[in-house]
């Protein structure tokens, strides 16, 4: 390096800062949330921006950057990190921003000290601006433990505030961090390092980067990367330094400070951790399989949704729709007692007493009626399958209190910080299929959304992992909306067909994980997980969650149904549901042993795999043909949303192989468990 | 290995103290390895092998030289430490890597 090259390095001087005197198209400052997983920054960015982000208690809630506005500034949540770098996507998609960064809330876990101010250290030594803020101050607070603020500002060099982010206690401090964000007291020697080679890579942030061998900045640049050696020489000294800070600061004034927290030891030791895992899952089967998809939906469904929705629907219709109706009364056992039938050419408008008639008998607790509209295109929307009647009734009055109340369990699980000790427990389980226990919340959020759940695989660490996670959610588990269904299904049937489905179910799984591990080249990478404390959900939150995440499920869910059933409401009226039907019947009747209509849900299904189910029940099918029926459209083709978020995540080739397997996989697998209990 | 561009020789001098030359040097023996820590007792790490895992080890707060204790063992063999406060799960496989000492 010529020696012109090298600034020379003096106290106090100033670093040249892009500057733009004119105000020319003024970028807005960029404000950027960072912190290690699971600190609450997102509570922060919600606060600031009004823009809900998914809250939890497990690190990797946020796998993608979410920017939002607050007064002048842009305001960016990122995923945690432990520290600036590019290990993995979630790192990398974290450093870009922060590269990028004109302020940055650093948030810290008071609790975790220690751990956290390793990255504070980093964003300092990066030159960044920074301000501190020192989060969950009411846990410390519980814990006797104090830290003392201002004695870290002097160290650090840079604002240090108090917050608790659950109860927003100490907001009103932010604008105050945002505004005073500063550069801090960097280690000069490093800070002269970094300055030998920062006309090569444009800033000190890039240059502490390069120094630390990040391969891809350094390729980015053009630069060698510095040695595992350097990094490790930054490394130890940073830990070092925190670790002496920490002992300046924070003072513990009992012995209590080892909490042990008796659920969260007990729930990570198989032992007990089983049967913990049994009776949560027991309770939430119940709740939802039983409570909400019994009695919760009967009322919905039957009551408001065919009895006074579909019926008034129907009926302000038949007003001028020509129709024929059939009136069934049915017996206890539900067979047909009594039929009566109205032909109304011109709607019931001309025909008055008939209609009183209609209302009289119609309204009997025992009636069930049919319409039989004779334009198509009446037909098409009010009909059997009618786009806003079958709809709507499915959406709001089936789907929608199901889906409320997976969600609310989902939360729970999530915001305990029950998760990571599951995936603790499960670990070596994992082990023998190729994963860590980590893979276990892709895993388990697939039960709330396999969407959602495919783009988290992004925190395991290896393709091989994250193939095989993503092949166990695209297959084997069936989203909340499509248990929702699954359970209603169910319900009643006894525990025979429950048992089949999960044996089946899980069987594939192992068989597919297995193939899987054996197939692709290399092995698991051991678990490394630091583990939330415990603590109570607070209700807020659930709400929120539940809230934000249901609307979200709605606000894409409904385009998708009304699409599936104009779909099949097309294809049935220009007769091609009869032509899909009939290719499929060798394989729907002889093999899959379902009656010919069963075809229809696999169309249904590929839109989205809910719906799919839940063209099942228009069906007549003994217990055990729903059975083989659910197990079929469970392993059947992802639901179009998890198909392209596949295809993004995990590339064309593997998206394609996966969507056609799945085909295959359904109907061998259905088909066998048919021949087998049929 | 890499070319250094650091001088390892200066970054040395500057970084460690003596006290930290001490904490580094190998007159730890490493006596055996964390998957084998008894639960409930105290050690100190004395050695992690190279590479991601100890880069991300020293991040969650996890050094040579740091004192821990052993929370759990749980079957097969993942190891749960704590840490002052925080508390970490470590598989198996990476345990058996992990040299430590008692105290």
């Amino acid at each position: 390096m010529a020696k012109s090259d090298i600034i020379e390095h003096k106290e106090k001087h100033r670093h040249i800062e892009p500057e733009n005197p004119l105000g020319l198209d003024s970028p807005r400052a960029k404000v950027v949330l960072a912190g290690n997983p699971n600190v609450g920054k997102s509570l922060i960015f919600n606060y600031l921006s009004g823009v809900y982000v998914d809250v939890s208690n497990f690190p990797g809630t946020t796998v993608a950057i979410t920017k939002g506005s607050y007064k002048e500034y842009d305001v960016y949540d990122t995923p945690g990190i432990y520290g600036v770098s590019s290990f993995n996507d979630e790192e990398k998609v974290a450093a870009e921003i922060i590269l990028e960064a004109d302020i940055i809330i650093n948030v810290v876990n008071s609790l975790y000290l220690e751990r956290d101010l390793f990255l504070t250290l980093q964003l300092i030594e990066m030159g960044k601006k920074v301000s501190v803020i020192l989060n969950f101050a009411d846990e410390l607070k519980k814990r006797n433990i104090k830290i003392n603020a201002k004695r870290l500002s002097d160290i650090l060099g840079v604002e240090v505030i108090n917050t608790s982010a659950v109860s927003k206690a100490g907001f009103e401090q932010l604008d105050y961090a945002i505004e005073n964000a500063r550069m801090g007291k960097q280690n000069e020697d490093l800070h002269k390092v970094l300055h030998n080679f920062l006309n090569r890579v444009g800033s000190q942030a890039e240059a502490l980067l390069v120094a630390e061998g990040d391969e891809y900045i350094s390729r980015k640049h053009g630069v060698e990367p510095g040695s595992a050696d350097d990094r490790e020489y930054i490394y130890i000294d940073r830990r070092n330094r925190v670790n002496e800070i920490v002992s300046f600061v924070e003072v513990e004034d009992t012995s209590k400070g080892r909490f042990f927290n008796l659920f969260g030891r007990l729930a990570v030791n198989p032992i007990t951790g089983i049967p913990i895992l049994l009776v949560l899952l027991s309770v939430i089967f119940f709740l939802i399989g039983d409570v909400v998809s019994q009695r919760i939906v009967n009322f919905t469904e039957n009551t408001i949704g065919k009895r006074y929705f579909e019926y008034y629907t129907k009926l302000l219709v038949a007003e001028y729709a020509s129709t024929d109706i059939t009136v069934n009364l049915l017996d206890d056992k539900e067979n047909v007692e009594e039929s009566k039938t109205f032909r109304i050419p011109d709607g019931f408008s001309t025909a008055v007493e008939m209609k009183n008639d209609f209302r009289k008998i119609s309204r009997l607790p025992n009636a069930e009626t049919e319409y039989h509209f004779h334009n198509p295109f009446v037909r098409l929307f009010f009909g059997e399958f009618g786009v806003i009647t079958m709809t709507i009734t499915y959406l709001l009055f089936l789907l929608l209190p199901l889906v409320i109340s997976f969600y609310i369990a989902m939360a729970m699980l999530e915001d305990s910080g029950y998760l990571p000790r599951l995936a603790t427990m499960l670990d070596r389980t994992l082990n023998r299929i190729g994963l860590n226990g980590r893979a276990v919340i892709p895993i388990l959020l697939g039960f709330g959304c396999v969407t959602m759940a495919t783009i988290t695989t992004r925190l395991l660490t290896t393709d091989k992992e994250k193939s095989i996670a993503n092949a166990i959610l695209q297959f084997t588990i069936p989203c909340s909306a499509q248990l929702a269904v699954i359970s209603v299904l169910l319900s009643g049937a006894g525990f025979k067909p429950l048992f089949i489905y999960v044996a089946v179910i899980f069987t594939v799984m192992i068989s597919i994980s297995t193939f899987m591990n054996k197939v692709l080249k290399g092995a698991a990478t051991p678990l490394l997980i630091d583990l939330p404390i415990m603590r109570m959900p607070k209700l807020d939150n659930l709400f929120k969650k539940t809230f934000f995440r249901t609307y979200g499920f709605m606000k894409e869910a409904y385009v998708w149904f009304f699409v599936g059933a104009l779909l099949i409401g097309v294809l049935e009226i220009t007769g091609l549901l009869f032509v899909f039907q009939d290719l499929l019947a060798p394989v729907t009747t002889a093999w899959l042993k379902l009656p010919k209509e069963a075809a229809n849900a696999f169309v249904m299904g590929m839109v989205r795999r809910d719906f799919g189910a839940a063209g099942l029940f228009a069906i007549e099918l003994t217990t055990m043909q729903i059975t083989v029926a659910i197990i079929t459209i469970t392993l059947f083709v992802p639901c179009i949303a998890s198909f392209m978020v596949m295809l993004k995540e995990r590339g064309i080739k593997e998206g394609l192989i996966v969507w056609f397997s799945a085909w295959i996989l359904a109907f061998f697998v259905g088909g066998l468990t048919a021949q087998i209990i049929i | 290995m890499k070319k250094t561009i650091l001088n390892p020789q200066t970054i040395h001098s500057i970084y460690m103290h003596d006290a930290d030359i001490k904490r580094h040097a190998p007159t730890l023996v490493p006596g055996t390895s964390l998957d084998k820590a008894v639960k409930g007792t105290y050690f100190i790490i004395a050695d992690i092998p190279h590479g991601l895992h100890k880069v991300q080890l020293i991040r969650l707060g996890i050094s040579i030289g740091d004192k821990i204790i052993c929370l759990q063992r749980l079957p097969g063999g993942t190891i749960i430490i704590q840490k002052n406060r925080q508390e970490i799960a470590i598989g198996y496989h990476l345990a058996r890597e992990i040299k430590i000492q008692y105290i």
